[in-house]
């Protein structure tokens, strides 16, 4: 087995790996999905979309490992980490549950995503930049992909409205989490790096209202309840998609393909 | 829930690649509605780059010949060499024709 590596918890890595991470680990919860989709047209559109995730993600762990200055390669950053040093959203490392979850978590995530990766187009970063400028054209996709479907399927029969209503009674506390701000943000805010998540709250749920009232559905309640994966503290889940994703390169240490 | 009446309809997909001038039918997949079958077609058919535009239409509301004519259709055109345009002498000005 090879060891964990140590990462460096500088804020502006952290950051990105915020990012970084909850692309990566969405992916893998999509790429579940590969032969098991409701309709083979589908399951190639959710394994596009898991790759568009693995780009996006491969691009922000490599570049947090520059900034990071360890000599940590995405790789290494990707499989070698412990648990806490990983800073995906908690809704992302969430079991793929049923399609009607699957399309719902993926329009919070992906309104999420495009909303940031507008912003960080405009990164004081240069790399960061050039990164949006390739990611927000995918995270526009997913976003009008996963606002189709969840219409769809509130719209359409009553098993598909009661399994969108329970993955929305489900997911919905899991959301403050994309916008809570800390010191981490904040210090980014302050670089230029990229924005607060916080200020990116407003315009999201004007974009979630939108589908919603399309889709007959209501915004639900907040609720008191947060999750903390940003800040490396995980759902019980996290062990079990890392022990998936890990057990290649812990165990054929450097393989490559 | 398994009778074909309740199956998503057929599309035919056409695709338009980035240097070409028309749209080439590239094959079929099922999808509830047009908007659907536009977002399925991207995905199963333009994802290594293969083209900048997309039509889909509905299978069943293609017309096709039947293939039970095509003696008579077709084989009559087979002996008819004077109808393709070989036969010209053409100036020596025109070299691109």
């Amino acid at each position: 087995m090879t060891q964990s590596i140590q990462l460096q918890r500088k804020p502006e890595v952290q950051y990105l790996l915020r990012v970084g991470d909850t692309a990566l680990i969405l992916a893998q919860r999509l790429a579940e999905w590969c032969g098991h989709a409701p309709v083979l047209e589908e399951d190639i559109a959710l394994a596009n979309m898991a790759l568009d995730l693995v780009g996006q993600s491969r691009a922000l762990l490599t570049h947090a490992g520059t900034l990071e200055g360890a000599g940590h390669d995405e790789d290494q950053l990707a499989f070698l980490r412990d648990e806490r040093d990983y800073f995906n959203a908690t809704i992302a490392e969430l079991p793929r549950g049923d399609f009607a979850f699957t399309v719902l978590r993926n329009l919070i995530v992906a309104t999420w995503a495009k909303l940031l990766w507008e912003q960080l187009q405009a990164s004081s970063d240069a790399e960061v930049g050039a990164i949006a400028g390739k990611a927000v054209k995918e995270a526009r996709y997913h976003q009008q992909h996963a606002a189709d479907w969840v219409v769809r399927l509130a719209d359409g029969t009553e098993d598909s409205r009661r399994r969108i209503d329970a993955a929305l009674a489900e997911l919905w506390r899991f959301t403050p989490e994309l916008f809570d701000s800390d010191a981490v943000d904040a210090a980014a805010h302050a670089s230029g790096l990229g924005p607060r998540v916080a200020d990116l709250r407003e315009p999201w749920l004007a974009e979630m209202t939108a589908v919603f009232m399309e889709a007959g559905l209501s915004v639900p309640a907040e609720s008191g309840f947060r999750s903390t994966g940003t800040r490396g503290v995980h759902s019980e889940h996290m062990g079990f998609i890392l022990a998936e994703m890990q057990h290649l390169q812990r165990s054929y240490p450097g393989g490559v393909w | 829930m398994t009778t074909t009446q309740n199956e998503w309809p057929l599309w035919e997909v056409f695709v338009r690649s980035k240097a070409g001038l028309d749209h080439k039918h590239c094959g079929s997949l099922h999808a509830a509605d047009p908007k659907l079958a536009i977002q399925m077609a991207r995905d199963v058919y333009t994802r290594r780059q293969e083209g900048v535009s997309i039509w889909v239409v509905r299978s069943d509301q293609i017309v096709a010949s039947d293939p039970g004519d095509k003696a008579m259709y077709f084989d009559p055109a087979e002996d008819k060499v004077y109808r393709h345009p070989t036969f010209y002498e053409l100036p020596k000005s025109l070299d691109h024709m």
